[in-house]
């Protein structure tokens, strides 16, 4: 029922969107959502490149991911995945290599696919003083989103009643259900997720599940350290070490001894 | 200097995004009390220690100015030091740069917000000051010493905003903000001190010397054209 | 790439101060009021004018870093700043020496150039700690870019203004840098500066070449182990890192690896 909500919802007044539907196969359908790109997919990598002084954070890495596929980014700590979710999200600059987001080249470019990237990470981004309403008030103000569409999102994650308490009484997961609401606000087209579910208690996961899942027909780049629940829900695997590609593949295809072997 | 091709249409409007950025820095501070009543109480209790230090019961003319100015600017040292710590460890940087919104607005906000600090900071010590040090009567130098004020202030928000964002991200953020905005800030005390040194004199009070105002006004105007410059750099991860 | 014409540049630098000393002790005139003691202008003066145009090229540096972002112009701008605090160091031994010969006192808070030099070198003292504050190489360079432009931009304004503010109080200038002199001053003096100048070209072009050629043995050994896992943890450092060519669009000359 929230999804339903989720997506009958008003878009955001200053965004004309496509006609793109959102449905749980998000790929068909008469409008294709990338109508209007100089390329299809959704996002572009090619030898990306990101350095940290001498050391190379992320070495040439390549993939491809089409619109409403979700990537899993696997690999042990230090692999990198979080400087490639950043690099994504246009917070961090690459040093070599094409980088292509929602058909734009970054970083000359990152204004156009800033306000339709979600970002989810371990920092909630929020303010603690401030609560639940006034924190999302403030990013829809940043994005230019209409009001409306932060109630909107705390009845979807039920936070309603919650609303008006500063943040830093509440739990870790209820504001990480809040932090889920500021991803969204402004119906992003691509969600880049960092271990979205950590600290969630299974309620509050199934409410967020419409929202930043699989159906949710959103492009997703899924970051996590559980890789068989992560290769479940993905269509593409990229495995990581030392900012290496060790693994790419599709889900189906992935053979689940070179899982075993990233970790070693 | 930025690479980057100009904003989407869809981009919201600046004036709205700093209207938003500073309710919530209203709010937070008034929820949080870290950095207005310590900059208060502080240069209420500088002007008790330079009481002692000076072994003077009134100041006036130069020594009066001096005074008002070095306790406004430690002041508003603490207040600088403040400034950007609840978005660097909340997050808040992440969270607007990930926004459509642009980057100026948040040089804007943070300006506004150390101006609103040293306005508050100043009707306390203000008042403070005539009250426990100075000899001749306030109310008839209240005018020129406006001026100067708001000018100083100026002076101050522009090199503090800057230097607040230089320094907070780094590992010794407390002191580099005093060591690196000190020296920068030396010529706005140096200017609005000379400038209000004649309105404070104790006897019959001289006219606000136009030379100092604009010096000041001139330094203000440069460093406000290279914090506007340079202010984005600053907020890159 | 800085090594080449090293040598030739340090003769030459050496030739000019050697022939300016000679001609500052025995061709010069000795002063009427200051006698020998004046000599020390010839080394004094010209160090602040080397000095101030290091700061400034620093940030010029700095600018340059920030639109390419290139670490070859962070390294310059580190480089030029660190060396110019050294000669700034000079400037005020000698000042305060000179002010001690003329006056008597070893500080003189009416001499605008020795009183400007102080501010300044109170801002760029703290240009090491804040980059030794910051560990992720890049942001280093960039925050230490906005640094050096900012004080860049300070110097000169810091001398204009405290020389205002001197000037009420009966200025007791210890040089004159404008025409005031008679011949042979003026042409030691000008070869002065020139020596100095070259001396400090001198020192930045070897500081450079050293620290380039470190950074290329660096990625030699890199390139020869095959994998970053031999890299240990680098400590903490305020130099900057050179890397190859920063921008996505860049050749990844820099550092001269093979990619």
């Amino acid at each position: 029922m929230a999804a339903a909500t989720v997506q009958t919802c008003a878009t955001p007044p200053h965004r004309p969107r496509s006609s793109r539907q959102r449905r749980p196969a998000a790929r068909a359908g008469a409008a294709h959502p990338s109508a209007g790109r100089a390329t299809l997919a959704a996002l572009e990598l090619r030898g990306l490149t990101r350095r940290y002084g001498e050391r190379l954070a992320l070495a040439d890495v390549s993939v491809s991911v089409e619109d409403g596929q979700t990537l899993a980014v696997l690999g042990p700590n230090g692999a990198g995945k979080t400087t490639l979710l950043r690099l994504l999200a246009t917070l961090l600059r690459p040093h070599a290599g094409e980088v292509s987001v929602l058909g734009h080249r970054l970083p000359e470019d990152g204004w156009a696919v800033r306000g339709r990237i979600g970002l989810l990470g371990h920092d909630p981004l929020l303010y603690r003083e401030l609560s639940a309403r006034e924190n999302l008030q403030l990013y829809a103000a940043l994005h230019g989103v209409a009001g409306d569409r932060v109630e909107l999102l705390l009845r979807s994650v039920a936070m309603e009643r919650r609303a008006q308490e500063p943040l830093r009484t509440l739990s870790r997961g209820m504001v990480q259900r809040v932090a889920v609401c500021r991803a969204l606000l402004h119906d992003p087209e691509l969600l880049l997720l960092d271990e979205p579910r950590a600290n969630l208690d299974p309620a509050a996961s199934e409410l967020v599940e419409p929202l930043i899942g699989r159906e949710s027909g959103r492009t997703r780049v899924i970051v996590s350290h559980d890789p068989v629940g992560a290769v479940a829900e993905a269509d593409l695997v990229l495995g990581l070490v030392r900012g290496r590609v060790r693994v790419l593949a599709t889900a189906a295809e992935l053979d689940p001894e070179s899982l075993v072997e990233l970790y070693r | 200097m930025r690479t980057t091709t100009s904003r989407p249409a869809d981009a919201p409007r600046t004036s709205t995004v700093v209207a938003a950025l500073l309710r919530k820095e209203l709010r937070v501070e008034l929820r949080s009390f870290e950095a207005v009543p310590a900059m208060s109480l502080f240069s209420v209790t500088t002007f008790v220690l330079f009481h002692f230090a000076l072994q003077r019961n009134a100041l006036s003319g130069e020594l009066a100015s001096g005074v008002l100015w070095v306790t406004l600017l430690f002041a508003a040292v603490l207040g600088i030091n403040r400034l950007f710590v609840a978005d660097a460890e909340q997050g808040g940087f992440d969270g607007f740069l990930l926004s459509p919104a642009g980057r100026s607005a948040l040089l804007y906000s943070k300006a506004l917000t150390l101006l609103a600090y040293l306005i508050v900071l100043e009707l306390v010590a203000v008042p403070g000051f005539a009250l426990l040090l100075l000899q001749p009567a306030l109310w008839p130098a209240l005018p020129g010493l406006l001026a100067v004020l708001a000018l100083g202030d100026l002076g101050i928000v522009v090199i503090g905003t800057l230097v607040g964002a230089l320094a907070v991200r780094t590992s010794v953020r407390d002191l580099l903000g005093p060591m690196v905005s000190l020296p920068l800030l030396v010529p706005v005390l140096l200017c609005a001190a000379r400038a209000s040194s004649p309105v404070l004199a104790s006897a019959r009070a001289g006219a606000l010397p136009l030379r100092w105002l604009l010096t000041l006004a001139l330094y203000d105007l440069v460093f406000g054209l290279i914090t506007f410059a340079v202010f984005d750099f600053l907020l890159e991860d | 790439m800085y090594g080449k014409r090293l040598r030739p540049l340090a003769l030459t630098t050496f030739a000019a101060l050697t022939l300016t000393l000679a001609l500052a002790f025995f061709w010069a005139p000795n002063d009427a009021d200051q006698g020998f003691l004046q000599k020390i202008f010839y080394i004094h003066v010209p160090l602040a004018i080397v000095t101030l145009c290091g700061f400034v090229y620093g940030g010029i540096a700095g600018i340059a870093h920030l639109r390419t972002r290139d670490s070859r112009w962070d390294m310059r701008s580190y480089v030029a700043i660190h060396l110019s605090l050294v000669f700034g160091v000079g400037v005020l031994v000698t000042g305060s020496i000179w002010a001690k010969g003329s006056w008597g006192v070893w500080w003189d808070w009416s001499e605008p150039t020795l009183v400007s030099f102080l501010l300044i070198m109170l801002l760029y003292a703290t240009y090491q700690p804040l980059r030794f504050a910051i560990e992720d190489p890049e942001r280093q360079a960039r925050y230490a870019s906005v640094f050096a432009i900012t004080a860049g931009a300070f110097v000169p304004i810091n001398f204009a203004i405290v020389r205002l503010s001197t000037a009420y109080l009966h200025p007791r200038v210890l040089g004159d840098i404008s025409g005031n002199l008679p011949g042979r001053f003026q042409v030691v003096f000008y070869l002065s500066l020139v020596s100095i100048g070259l001396l400090w070209i001198t020192l930045w072009r070897y500081e450079m070449t050293s620290k380039h050629a470190r950074a290329q043995l660096r990625a030699l050994r890199r390139l020869l182990a095959g994998d970053d896992d031999d890299i240990p943890a680098p400590r903490r450092s305020a130099v900057p890192v050179l890397t190859a060519s920063a921008g996505p669009a860049g050749d990844g000359g820099g550092v001269g690896s093979p990619r």
